[in-house]
């Protein structure tokens, strides 16, 4: 169905750049393929050069480059266009920015049908809902006039795969499908498309997740710099990975207990009855919590279960509708922001994304010699996280997603915090890189004795690093104890279905 | 939604009550004396002085004239003009038309041209020589643009009329010259609004299902790009009623700038007052219709 031999891709723009430096594979007919590599590794690229969606500046050449039989080397925009939609279909990551936010599901679904000619106006509505349907998608008849931002994550992720599959394409390529969903929702979306390949349609995977197309994928190809380093089907990849960075990545998708012996300290934060009103909805209620010092305590949930919420209420970002707060010894809640400020400097915040965290007009030196005493150093904070005196001059912007994330970490514990609150920290980051700095979260407890509370959806995750856990569901804490105890013999059937839709590799090793 | 339209209604009320407040207080405190100004060049004796005073109750406080004036003009009446002797609405309602008819025949022409200019000239040189053309117009000012069209083609050529209002043709130089500025500025920033979205992912999807670029300009792109343009609609309108007053001067057109200008150097409080409040009121009718565009682009701002 398609044979590519030593693929470059390269970006002639201001800076040049080799995305893809000769790499070969094929995809057979119904075949289900996989490329895993972090981000950079040009993985994506390869995949939209299928469809000749490189990019604007991106200049293509290949020994050998045929998609369904025709060579594709000398195709024209039109030729390009004809394939697009009905030979192949692209699925990209975020729905809520990947379907156009302006226009309603029906429209862009029914836009793959007008442009290909596929029906006529007047059954196209049918067609659309038999689309939505299709995938799952309960009341077709009501989703079609609806925009992307009215529907949840999973509904809009599947309404996205029914416009990629509207042109009934033999391939369909999903790049990231499930990497912006919760784990129950990417349970069900790879459930989807196994179920789309069932029905005879080839699929091209694209991740950097090798636990999340592990069970779909026969083949797997491993992508780092341009190049692919190792290939085979699954199962061999799995046991029997060669290259160094495949070993990295079954490591990181497999997990790894970073438990720690040391024996928790004193309370550090407690939060009593804590309750949140807005308006007419309890966002979060009976919320109690401990932390003592060197405990890295989880709290995990799905999007809108009201962990984010508890997060603000501890960090004093929003007064509890009742209930308090209270923080090395002092009241925390219901006390003048003057009385917070002086011991603000014990608790610091690690967020998802540190490039909108941190002001993109301030180097790293600034950064992190703002949260130091003045005129204190910021080199050995940063040698701490593993990163050189090399990026200190860098700002934001031009630093790897990892790096940033190690800047957030020293700057959070250059103040010496008793706690650090860390909201998905590692949520927008690949495997690989989520690996290193659960490793060092887990060594600055270690060496300081800060207590941690872990926030994320990602079951997977608080596993390998936190001593305790809390799930909260709808506002309220379900289910709690030891990280052991919960998820070997979970009680409460949400935690068990959060365990479930963990995606795991199943290898006997 | 009837309380979102009545604080609308209401908000705007307190613009153009405080816009006439500012104004008169404005000509309260500027030189001269209202009865010099009514008595023009006419006969001045101390018996037609007070004839005056108590013909136009100025002898009355200050602050009760004010408020017999928003009193009167809540009603819809604007009083009389001290120089023209005539009711303000009259001179107003005479005057308005071929304002309208220019402010109107800009606003379109400047919108259609920026449209055209942004969707048109996307790529390598003509981008380049657009974008260059639209900075010099913007930097440019109105009058002088004005002066070279009416050199150009209304001197040396005769194909429109030197000045007056005399049909269409009257209308195509001073609307062009009121509208170039307005259309450098919006096709700059629908370029730079078209240049974002289609870097968006939604572009990459709608390309990946076979359309063609073109398609996804037109469909995807502009409306995510007339959003900046939407909020530029305030400044449009100052654009405007600040133009016209000079274009019309230029053109030798009638129209409410004309009568301004006479007004104002006349010390003609009444008519003053009114061309404010109705400018005000332009601003808020203008800026109402930016907010419902937003609504009507955007599905996302229409949930509260």
């Amino acid at each position: 169905m398609i044979e590519v031999e030593n693929l470059r891709v390269t970006f002639t723009g201001r800076h040049r750049v080799e995305a893809v430096r000769g790499v070969s594979f094929t995809i057979g007919e119904g075949e289900c393929v996989a490329i895993v590599g972090e981000s950079g590794s040009g993985k994506s690229v390869t995949a939209r050069s299928l469809v000749g969606l490189a990019g604007p500046h991106a200049h293509v050449e290949a020994g050998t480059f045929t998609v369904d039989g025709r060579d594709v080397r000398g195709f024209a925009a039109r030729d390009w266009r004809r394939l697009r939609g009905r030979f192949a279909g692209l699925i990209l990551q975020d729905a809520l920015v990947s379907l156009d936010p302006l226009r309603t599901v029906g429209a862009e679904i029914g836009e793959v049908l007008q442009t290909h000619g596929i029906g006529d106006r007047r059954d196209r509505p049918q067609r659309i809902q038999r689309l939505l349907t299709d995938v799952h998608v309960p009341e077709p008849e009501r989703r079609v006039r609806q925009y992307p931002h009215q529907l949840s994550g999973g509904l809009r992720q599947r309404a996205l795969i029914a416009s990629a599959i509207a042109g009934g394409p033999r391939l369909l390529i999903a790049d990231e499908p499930t990497t912006a969903l919760d784990a129950t929702v990417q349970a069900q979306i790879l459930t989807l498309l196994a179920e789309r390949r069932a029905t005879g349609e080839t699929l091209l995977l694209i991740s950097h997740d090798l636990a999340v197309v592990s069970k779909l994928a026969d083949r797997v190809l491993v992508m780092k710099d341009g190049r692919i380093v190792e290939s085979g089907d699954t199962r061999t990849i799995l046991v029997g990975a060669a290259h160094p960075y495949t070993k990295e990545l079954v490591e990181a998708a497999s997990g790894r207990r970073r438990g720690t012996t040391a024996e928790p300290g004193g309370v550090v934060a407690e939060a009593t009855a804590l309750r949140k009103v807005y308006g007419d909805r309890t966002v979060v209620r009976d919320f109690d919590l401990t932390i003592r010092r060197g405990e890295i305590v989880g709290l995990v949930g799905e999007s809108g279960s009201g962990k984010t919420t508890v997060a603000q209420l501890l960090f004093g970002l929003t007064e509890p509708t009742s209930g308090r707060v209270r923080f090395e010894g002092a009241d925390f809640s219901g006390v003048p922001e003057r009385a917070r400020r002086p011991i603000r400097r014990r608790l610091q915040l690690i967020a998802q994304d540190p490039l909108s965290a941190f002001d993109p007009r301030w180097t790293v030196r600034r950064i992190v010699g703002e949260a130091l005493p003045r005129g204190g150093n910021p080199e050995p904070v940063l040698e701490r996280v593993g990163l050189g005196a090399d990026v200190l001059d860098r700002y934001p912007r031009q630093l790897s997603g990892g790096q940033r994330q190690r800047v957030a970490v020293a700057r959070a514990i250059a103040p010496r915090p008793s706690l650090i609150i860390c909201d998905e920290p590692v949520s927008a980051l690949d495997v690989s890189v989520q690996a290193q700095v659960l490793d060092l979260l887990a060594q600055i407890r270690e060496d300081d004795g800060t207590a941690l509370l872990f926030i994320s959806h990602d079951l997977g995750v608080i596993r390998d690093l936190a001593d305790r856990v809390l799930v909260m569901h709808d506002g309220r804490v379900v289910e709690q104890g030891p990280v052991k105890a919960v998820f070997d013999h979970a009680g409460h059937e949400y935690t068990r279905a959060l365990l479930d839709a963990v995606p795991t590799l199943e290898v006997s090793r | 939604m009837i309380t979102a339209i009545a604080r609308r209604v209401a908000s705007g009320a307190i613009v153009l009550w405080a816009a006439a407040t500012a104004a008169y207080l404005a000509l309260l405190a500027a030189p001269g004396d209202i009865v010099d100004a009514i008595i023009g060049d006419g006969a001045d004796t101390p018996q037609i002085r007070s004839q005056i005073i108590a013909e136009w109750n100025l002898d009355r406080p200050a602050i009760v004239q004010y408020l017999d004036y928003l009193l009167r003009a809540a009603q819809g009446d604007l009083g009389r003009s001290y120089l023209l002797q005539r009711p303000v609405r009259d001179v107003i309602g005479e005057q308005i038309l071929p304002t309208l008819k220019l402010a109107v025949a800009a606003a379109v022409f400047g919108v259609v041209l920026a449209l055209i200019l942004a969707v048109t000239t996307r790529h390598r040189w003509v981008r380049r020589v657009s974008s260059t053309a639209e900075l010099i117009i913007v930097s440019t000012p109105p009058f002088l643009i004005g002066i070279v069209l009416l050199s150009v083609f209304s001197f040396r050529f005769g194909l429109f009329p030197v000045s007056g209002d005399r049909g269409w043709a009257g209308l195509v130089l001073p609307a062009i010259t009121l509208g170039l500025p307005i259309a450098g500025v919006l096709a700059q920033v629908l370029r730079d609004g078209l240049d974002r979205a289609l870097d968006e992912p939604f572009a990459v999807t709608a390309r990946a299902r076979g359309l063609r670029e073109r398609a996804v300009l037109v469909r995807h792109a502009l409306r995510h790009a007339l959003m900046p343009a939407v909020t530029l609609l305030g400044w449009l309108s100052g654009v405007l009623i600040g133009g016209v007053v000079i274009i019309e001067q230029v053109f030798g057109r009638p129209g409410l700038g004309q009568v301004t200008l006479q007004a104002v150097g006349n010390g003609d409080m009444p008519v003053v007052l009114a061309v404010v409040v109705f400018a005000a009121a332009a601003f808020v009718l203008i800026n109402t219709a930016a907010d419902l565009a937003y609504l009507l682009i955007d599905p996302r701002l229409r949930r509260s």
